[in-house]
């Protein structure tokens, strides 16, 4: 069913509230098979919500997800089967505090598709080889260093077979030394064909292996293209400012 | 004249030295220590008391302890689950009994548990393990359930957003991530509560029982029929510290294990790979 169309994820005029706050007021959102789409934007902008509200880690206020033609916005949905079939990274990485690394790379391989024990732990050793953690099996998920857990993390989203990797600010709680292990596996999975949404502070890399970018400021996608259009040359000014805040930290803008 | 600081603490300290001196010496020269040792400690009558008081006594005080904790902390899962549910009736409904046990007087639970059921409910016999069980499992279940309710609600809210986002559903989130982890954290206070059970299970003797299910507090009353010495006593509380103050290390070891370490979050000080 997923061959019928080529959009992963469409996204129509998505509300999200908290309380009397409106944190997404009104996103239309598409990505294609094998996309990668960053969205950048300043904090309280709305963008990991945004990300939340495609698996409906958020429940939606108004509007329509579609993730492969499955509409998740329906109540009646069966919403772990579709949550299965989407990899989620998180800042905080969230490994399984009392597993070790393989456990935490089998257990919803098990649990949710009912893989047996053997080729839960085959499939979970080689998607920990595609991240470059290897000997660290039996390790807790406290004895590695945050870019080996977010990698681990990466390796067990990947152990579902996701159609659809969603990442949420994956290195903002990294060391900066340790960011680079990272995004490399990042952008070797998007060489894959990977089809990916990425809210990302990391310009570098939006600018490097994103499809496209979409600029997100106060609830709303103010730009979106390719980017060396919004990256590069923005249109907007709420583009711009924030663009010139994030590339030049230090420098203090006049008046 | 001012004292200075160190003259003032010198003193001080002397004067306390002084009062603590002076009570031993008048305790020890104006009692009676033959009178006293035959009240509390004769051997002989500690000797008569072996092997019942641990084959038997401690053996059972075991089993009521271990089978009135049992009971308990299923039971205090089950009301911690009511109480985090979203249906208000089932937290309404824990909420009410978290509150009524806790507030009455254990013995009132025991005495309601071995006479009152019976009588209620004509034709209902617990035996002694049975009633025991039940009352010490009603007990424990309302502090127990707070204890769980407390644990599972300190496991990090991304533990359950990561099994989530795998597909994983509540129920299966509770059982395999929530749980394991909510039990590592309350180990200590769980710990305590052993404790506290295991001198509750003296309530025992309130309820009628034979002397195969004499545990160490009755026992030591029988024993005191035979006896007019409180050595029986002093014996069955050697008995009870036996099982509590290793409990209590252990309590205290659990709780420096855990607590330094935060479940769940990254750290950030780590060597990179």
């Amino acid at each position: 069913m997923s061959s019928t169309s080529d959009l992963v994820v469409e996204v129509t005029d998505l509300h999200k509230s908290f309380g009397p706050v409106e944190v997404l007021r009104g996103i239309d959102l598409r990505v294609r098979r094998g996309e990668v789409v960053c969205v950048i934007g300043p904090s309280g902008s709305g963008k990991s919500t945004l990300l939340r509200c495609v698996n409906v880690l958020e429940e939606p206020t108004s509007g329509t997800v579609v993730v492969d033609g499955t509409e998740l916005t329906d109540p009646d949905v069966d919403i772990d089967a579709a949550r299965g079939r989407i990899g989620m990274v998180f800042q905080s990485f969230n490994l399984f505090a009392h597993l070790n690394v393989l456990n935490n790379l089998t257990i919803a391989q098990r649990k949710v598709l009912k893989r047996s024990q053997a080729e839960a732990e085959q499939i979970g050793l080689a998607n920990l080889e595609r991240v470059g953690i290897t000997g660290r099996e039996s390790a807790m998920p406290n004895q590695l260093s945050g870019g080996q857990q977010q990698r681990v993390a990466i390796a067990r989203a990947l152990s579902m077979d996701p159609d659809l990797m969603l990442f949420d600010e994956p290195t903002s709680a990294l060391d900066p030394e340790l960011v680079g292990d990272v995004l490399a596996v990042m952008r070797r999975l998007a060489d894959e064909g990977m089809t990916m949404l990425v809210v990302t502070h990391e310009m570098q890399f939006a600018r490097e292996v994103a499809d496209r970018v979409l600029f997100m400021d106060d609830g709303l996608v103010v730009e979106e293209g390719p980017p060396e259009q919004v990256i590069g040359a923005p249109r907007e000014e709420r583009t711009r400012t924030f663009l010139s805040r994030v590339l030049n930290p230090t420098h203090v803008p006049e008046g | 004249m001012a004292l200075s600081r160190r003259k003032r603490a010198k003193i001080s300290r002397g004067a306390q030295y002084a009062i603590l001196l002076i009570v031993v010496v008048v305790f020890a020269l104006t009692a009676n220590w033959e009178r006293i040792g035959a009240a509390f400690f004769d051997l002989e009558i500690a000797a008569s008391l072996f092997p019942d008081i641990v084959s038997v006594a401690l053996v059972n005080t075991l089993i009521y302890t271990g089978l009135g904790f049992a009971l308990g902390l299923a039971l205090g899962l089950v009301l911690a689950l009511m109480r985090l549910s979203t249906v208000r009736v089932y937290r309404w409904i824990a909420g009410a009994y978290i509150e009524f046990f806790r507030g009455l007087p254990a013995l009132l639970v025991f005495l309601a548990v071995g006479t009152g059921v019976p009588l209620a409910f004509p034709g209902t016999f617990f035996d002694k393990y049975t009633a025991v069980m039940i009352a010490l499992g009603i007990v424990g279940s309302a502090y127990m359930a707070e204890t769980l309710r407390a644990g599972i609600q300190a496991v990090p809210k991304g533990q359950v957003e990561a099994a989530r986002s795998l597909g994983m559903s509540p129920g299966r989130t509770m059982i395999t991530i929530v749980i394991p982890q909510a039990f590592k954290i309350i180990l200590p206070p769980l710990t305590n509560e052993l404790i506290l059970l295991t001198k509750d299970s003296s309530l025992a003797l309130f309820l009628g029982s034979t002397a195969g299910e004499y545990e160490l507090t009755q026992f030591a009353r029988v024993a005191l029929n035979t006896n007019p010495s409180l050595t029986p006593f002093v014996v069955a509380g050697i008995c009870y510290l036996a099982i509590t103050i290793p409990l209590s290390y252990l309590s205290r070891y659990l709780e420096k294990r855990t607590g330094g370490k935060k479940i769940g979050t990254p750290e950030s000080t780590e060597v990179s790979a």
